[in-house]
């Protein structure tokens, strides 16, 4: 059954005896494939209701950010500062003297969204954002709860939810991946981007955003210029339109023809969406690509909005080093001075241009962190999958709200909101029914939340 | 379709207290417990915090993570009341220390022998199956031969297997394809037999053979080939899930699983009867044997059971054993039985009639057994995670063969000795060093990846719901009831026994209605692409119904009374006029079976990945057949997770065929993810057949392609010949078919014009750059610092003349170019021949590049070549292998 998701029903066979390469070239070609029924994985697919997102920009921060002294104002902590708690969040652990905010939270926007004041920049756009407060997961271990994160599934393994929104929705540019992830974190490996079950065509595509390396694998040629692979392209072509008399047009030829005039494109089209030498300078430095504390999640944060200009259906972009076990407050300083410009920039950027209303801004980790001391040597936080942040923005959810609430142990208490919730809450803004979108492997349906899964209605816009 | 739940008790036959004890209890304990600790302590309520739970006699027996709650009679071993009296680093409950008074109660209850009447409350999961009336179904009723079917054309037919498709046709009014030409023939069988094309002496001696006996012949030189194994013990490969790490969140290597790949591979070439193959699988620890040998390969086989993605960091300990179980059930009962039994663990099998209770019947079995990978779960105090002793040793080969055996031998042992008593006393610096120690000595030869027996026959309840801590009924070893009938006399497993040896048994009973179908299907989608039951790992209600269920019982009879040989399988079935049907087009009947269900002509069919790279290796002649000696897993440290691909590209660099390359779970080849490689952590009896550009991005600019097209097209002109002779003996190698004139002529004009076109082509500059950067690096290791621009000036012409010398005569330089390009840079800079260190220095450094030699050899080759008839030809074979037919077989 996956062969009927791959290339099979023909490519407009006019088209490829004709050999008009020319004539695929951007929407023109994607709207004659559609014309024809062609099943391309990739092209666009009707959502099952109403969108109010066409995309999603993922900012996954690795490692379990600490809620408490970033996005979740908790005064209990405050009150309860010096205090012990025997609260174990994880088997194997044991509590500790609660630690209040290492920083001051300070309301913000007009909707007075308590935010810590390492994050100047990004408090602007409170009145984006819904911070919810009340997120739990299953593991608190950083590979299981980052692969959770991603796929809903710890015991097995599973496609990405950046997989599935593209087996679902397909994407809009044809020259570009439909489900991009910049620089992805060392510690679930593909796993987090990867297909599994579903047809590889929608797995994650890795780009490379560190200077000197070509952003997918063999982008390029190193040996031939365009000119001279385009004749050698010709003369391949010749001999496939041969192959593809001689089988009375099948399907996979067809496929193989198409394919091959999109690979050519893509050495193009790629580098050009990954090129920011045409941003103007007051847009880099906005991004805070000219500071070296931000210049690499600003670049990726930048590359995200011409991503999403350019029609890529999901970008996942990440930071890593939320790990504070120790030296809380001067690491997470430097995380914030790492994400803060850019993510501001990037909100008022895809604001300006009209484009935050069709972009679910998503921002989180694997899980949180304890609101109880590592040990009395340092001012760390354990970790805590049982109450944690995440925020999202834009994308008709509602902004300037806070959505749930943890304890003085740290532990989601009101307005709880699951992983599997988040996740079928980010399908539903993109229209997509978490029950209904299934593909059939080994014998049943499977879905991103299995059998779990609530949308969080109370944020919608 | 939810099970109702029943509650009812077990009478325990354990102690039952007096009545005074129990007054005791209720009044003066279970309220206490009740109050204060359930709410995180409690099987029932599934909060069982530190892995305990307060909610049964059971549970707090038991205890968690810290040891026994309670021991009946023993107040300092109950951690309860270390807990309760606040003392220690546990204090419990947290909300404060309860009064002494109660504190006091609990002593006394522990020192009259805990008194406690909760016996577990067992959940009974009402089954709804009905078994019987499950075993009615098509798969579950033992095949059998029928008669053959009248066909109106009988002058089609050349066998059974012809009767049985051409009778699927004429009921649907499908007529059969022409035949298949010769050059179509030929690259079909070969592909399908061994996984390479044909050479084109092959095509060349196949064309002209004119006798009848031709193909049978070629059949029977493919099946006797070494590439037959190498070829078909992938298919089984895919379907185990083989690889060669663990995967999941510690993604440990495997050191030693290719000794199971390679026994995989040898049992197809061998033809080892396939009832036996499977009992080898399951159980060859536990099998006879007439030969050191055979039994070395009897416990090989278990490696089947041992490679499961298992995750190392799962922190329950009860979960960890379970998912091991749970991994060698799904093996199992997917690969030889096409049946998804693993769905049965949480509750009754949803589409099949599987009951739960058949499920942990196989768990028994398998939690009897040890699971031998070489790794442990989360091993504490700085331990590594790996250790030999976790392997399965095989009895026929020394730990050590060299002569000083015996020294690393004593040393390894005491380093052990040591490593347990560090772990003993938490030490986690001994342990560190301990472990580092150990991983210096080199690993025993004679280990396998395996299962053994535990010597004990595991006492297993049903997980409710899949939670090892939610127990129900009691269950015994068995097997899945509603594959045989309920008066059937099973094999007895005695007490102390696992109950593989009869598991393996069992499954290779004439009778059992599966074990034969399952593997003809799946040899009959190996050869047509398509099984007669398409899902080819479900023969459930949930999968696919056979299109020819006739033909498959035929097949699957066949393939008993043939004593399961495979090769005489396969040849049946390749001798059929069904299999040697051309791929022609008909448009009646592309209208009324367009997916080709019934077999009216032969498919196109992609070729798998593997296929692809060994016959660009191949053709450029540079492919090495036969397995690596040892897999270069065995190079990298068994204590190094692999967190990325760590760099290692064996499936660019090395020559061996594809189904040598080690498989590294979550980082796999991107060439092979490409191109559809499984995803080895299940079970993949069918792969996907995706087509996208990343995959003409690589055919069209990865080094892979490029330097092997140079390569053969080096072989190419070494001969004399003119350019249409040329074209045609690469078609013939590439497309193992000659050019029509059309396709000769163009050809000869593409060469001759990138000939002409090439002084006009602009060297690229980052081709340039890369051999520059690579030259500089070479230099600075060789001098121990930065090169001056002079001197990179001449060293660039060192390595530009090493090129052209090689170029104009292959042979002119002795050994690897790259390797003697850099021997000379660095002689001519030293003044003097290097010294043996200032050679490994180099020859380190050159691999620590990624620079092995064929790498950096590519590297050199991405520069135009200094020969434009070399570059011009190689091109010419990159636009072949970038064709679409490369990619298929007819």
């Amino acid at each position: 059954m996956q062969q009927m998701l791959s290339d099979r029903r023909g490519f407009l066979r006019t088209a490829a005896a004709g050999f008009g390469y020319t004539a695929f070239a951007g929407l023109a070609a994607m709207d004659s494939l559609q014309a024809n029924g062609a099943t391309n994985p990739l092209l666009p697919k009707a959502p099952h209701f109403d969108p109010r997102a066409k995309r999603v920009i993922f900012m996954f921060m690795q490692g379990g950010p600490t809620q408490h002294d970033t996005f979740d104002y908790n005064p209990e902590l405050i009150k309860y500062a010096g205090k012990h708690s025997e609260m174990k969040l994880a088997i194997g652990t044991q509590g500790g003297k609660i630690l209040p905010p290492a920083f001051e939270f300070k309301p913000s926007g007009e909707s007075g969204l308590p935010i810590a004041e390492i994050f100047p920049h990004l408090r602007q756009h409170a009145d984006e954002m819904c911070l919810l407060n009340g997120m739990h997961t299953d593991s608190p271990a950083h590979p299981q709860a980052s692969i959770f994160a991603h796929t809903g599934s710890i015991t097995f393994v599973r496609p990405s939810i950046g997989s599935w929104v593209v087996y679902g929705l397909g994407t809009e540019n044809q020259d570009l991946p439909g489900f991009v992830t910049m620089n992805p974190p060392p510690v679930g490996g593909a796993l987090l981007y990867g297909s599994a079950f579903l047809p590889a065509s929608f797995q994650g595509t890795r780009l490379n955003v560190a200077e000197g390396q070509d952003p997918v694998e063999n982008i390029r040629n190193a040996r031939m210029g365009f000119d001279v692979q385009r004749n050698e392209l010709d003369f391949v072509q010749q001999l496939n339109r041969g192959m593809l008399d001689r089988t009375e047009g099948d399907d996979q030829v067809e496929g193989v023809i198409q394919s091959y005039e999109l690979a050519f494109r893509m050495q193009s089209a790629v580098p050009e969406a990954m090129d920011l030498s045409s941003e103007p300078e007051s847009v880099r430095s906005a991004y805070g690509l000219d500071e070296d504390a931000s210049r690499n999640f600003g670049t990726q944060c930048l590359l995200a909005r011409r991503m999403a200009e350019k029609g890529v259906r999901f970008i996942e972009i990440g930071h890593r080093g939320w790990d504070q076990h120790n030296n809380l407050r001067q690491r997470l300083k430097a995380n914030a001075d790492a994400i803060d410009k850019p993510i501001a920039a990037l909100i008022a950027d895809l604001k300006q241009r009209g484009m935050l209303d069709e972009t679910l801004i998503v921002w989180g980790g694997e899980f949180g962190r304890s609101t109880y001391e590592q040990n009395d040597k340092s001012d760390g936080r354990r970790h805590n999958n049982r109450g944690f942040t995440m925020w999202m923005a834009g994308g008709g959810i509602k902004g300037g709200i806070r959505h749930g609430r943890s304890d003085e142990h740290g532990v989601a208490v009101e307005n709880r909101v699951h992983t599997h919730d988040l996740h079928a809450t980010i399908l539903h803004q993109l229209g997509l029914d978490h029950e209904r979108l299934t593909y059939r492997y080994a014998g049943r349906d499977f879905r991103l939340t299995d059998v779990h899964g609530r949308v969080v209605k109370e944020i919608l816009a | 379709m939810a099970a109702p739940l029943a509650l009812a008790t077990l009478a325990g036959a354990a102690e039952s207290p007096t009545g005074e004890a129990l007054e005791f209890f209720e009044t003066k304990i279970r309220p206490v417990l009740a109050v204060n600790c359930y709410t995180c302590h409690s099987a029932e309520a599934k909060t069982r915090m530190g892995g305990l739970s307060l909610d049964t006699r059971d549970g707090i027996r038991e205890g968690g993570l810290r040891g026994h709650a309670v021991v009946p009679g023993d107040v300092e071993g109950s951690i309860v009341l270390q807990a309760l009296r606040y003392d220690g680093t546990l204090k419990m409950p947290p909300t404060g220390k309860l009064p002494d008074e109660v504190i006091a109660n609990f002593e006394e209850w522990i020192k009259m022998g805990a008194p406690d009447p909760r016996e577990v409350t067992v959940k009974q999961v009402a089954s709804t199956i009905d078994v019987e009336r499950g075993r009615q179904y098509w798969a579950f009723v033992p095949p059998q031969k029928k008669r053959l079917p009248a066909v109106a054309d009988a002058s089609w037919p050349r066998g059974a297997i012809d009767h049985h498709v051409l009778a699927g046709m004429e009921q649907r009014g499908l007529r059969p394809a022409p035949d298949a030409g010769k050059t179509d023939l030929l690259r079909r069988v070969t592909f399908d037999l061994t996984g390479l094309p044909p050479t084109a002496e092959e095509v060349d001696a196949f064309l002209n053979d004119k006798d009848e006996s031709a193909y049978r012949r070629v059949v029977d030189r493919l099946l006797e080939s070494g590439r037959f194994g190498e070829r078909w013990g992938r298919h089984w490969l895919d379907i185990v899930r083989y690889a060669d790490t663990i995967g999941r969140t510690r993604n440990y290597p495997f050191p030693v699983a290719w000794r199971y790949r390679d026994y995989v591979i040898r049992s197809f070439n061998e033809d080892k009867p396939y009832d036996r193959f499977v009992r080898e699988q399951i159980a060859g620890d536990l099998l006879p044997f007439n030969s050191p040998e055979q039994r070395m390969e009897n416990q090989i086989a278990t490696g089947f059971l041992a490679i499961g993605a298992n995750d190392l960091n799962e922190p329950d300990a009860k979960q960890f054993d379970m998912d091991v179980a749970d991994e060698m059930i799904n093996v199992s009962t997917r690969s030889m039985l096409a049946l998804s039994v693993g769905c049965a663990r949480c509750h009754d099998h949803k589409f099949d009639p599987i009951p739960t209770k058949d499920y942990y019947a196989l768990a028994t079995i398998f939690r009897s057994s040890e699971l031998r990978n070489g790794l442990r779960r989360r091993p504490q105090f700085g331990a590594g995670y790996f250790h030999p002793d976790r392997l399965v040793s095989l009895d026929g080969l020394p730990d050590y063969s060299s002569a000083d055996g015996a020294a690393i031998r004593a040393e390894r042992d005491r380093l052990w000795t040591a490593l347990l008593a560090a772990q003993k006393e938490r030490d986690r610096t001994k342990t560190r060093a301990l472990t580092r120690e150990l991983r210096e000595l080199p690993l025993p030869e004679n280990l396998a990846i395996g299962v053994t027996e535990t010597g004990e026959t595991a006492a297993l309840r049903v997980n409710i719901g899949g939670d090892p801590h939610t127990l129900g009924e009691s269950v015994e070893a068995g097997f899945v009831q509603v594959l045989y009938p309920a008066d059937t006399e099973l094999p007895p497993i005695k007490k102390g026994d696992s109950g593989r040896l009869q598991l393996a048994e069992w499954l290779t009973r004439r009778d059992n209605p599966l074990t034969a179908r399952v593997m003809a299907n799946r040899v009959w989608h190996h050869l047509f692409g398509k099984g007669l039951v398409a899902t080819v790992d479900n023969f459930g209600s949930s999968g696919r119904q056979p299109t020819n269920q006739a033909l498959l019982d035929y097949l699957a009879v066949q393939f008993m009374d043939q004593e399961w040989s495979v090769k005489s399988l396969i040849r049946e079935i390749v001798s059929s006029r069904a299999y040697r049907l051309s791929t022609g087009f008909d448009k009646d009947n592309f209208e009324s079976d367009p997916d080709n269900d019934y077999l009216w002509r032969a498919n196109l069919r992609r070729l798998e990945v593997e296929s692809l790279r060994d016959s660009v290796l191949f053709v450029s002649g540079e492919l090495e057949v036969g397995p690596p000696p040892p897999s270069p897993i065995y190079d990298i440290d068994p204590n190094q997770q692999f967190r990325t691909a760590g760099g290692k590209s064996w499936e660019l660099e090395e020559s061996y065929r594809s189904v040598f390359v080690p498989v590294i779970r979550n980082h796999g080849s991107r060439f092979f993810e490409v191109f559809d490689f499984p995803e080895p952590s299940e079970t993949h009896g069918t792969r996907d057949i995706t087509t996208g550009p990343s995959q003409a991005l690589f055919m069209m600019n990865s080094d892979f392609v490029r330097s092997h097209a140079l390569t053969a097209a080096e072989r190419l002109l070494a001969s004399r010949s003119n350019d249409d002779a040329r074209v045609r003996t690469m078609f013939r190698q590439v497309l193992s078919r000659d050019p029509t004139a059309e396709e000769s002529e163009k050809a000869v004009t593409h060469v001759r014009a990138t000939m002409a076109g090439l002084d006009s082509e602009p060297q690229p500059e980052s081709a340039v750059v890369a051999e520059e950067e690579w030259v500089r690096g070479l230099l600075a290791v060789a001098l121990d610092r930065e090169p001056h621009g002079d001197e990179m000036t001449s060293a660039m012409e060192t390595v530009k003349a090493v090129r052209r010398s090689v170029e104009r005569d292959a042979d002119s330089v002795r050994g690897d170019p790259t390797v003697v390009a850099a021997q000379r840079v660095v002689s001519r800079f030293l003044g003097r021949a290097p010294s043996r260190e200032e050679r490994a220095k180099v020859s380190k450094y050159l691999r620590e590049r990624q620079a092995s030699a064929r790498k950096a050899k590519a590297r050199l080759l991405a520069i135009a070549s200094a020969n434009p008839e070399h570059e011009a030809w190689s091109r010419l074979y990159h636009a072949l292998f970038n064709s679409a037919e490369f990619r298929y077989r007819n």
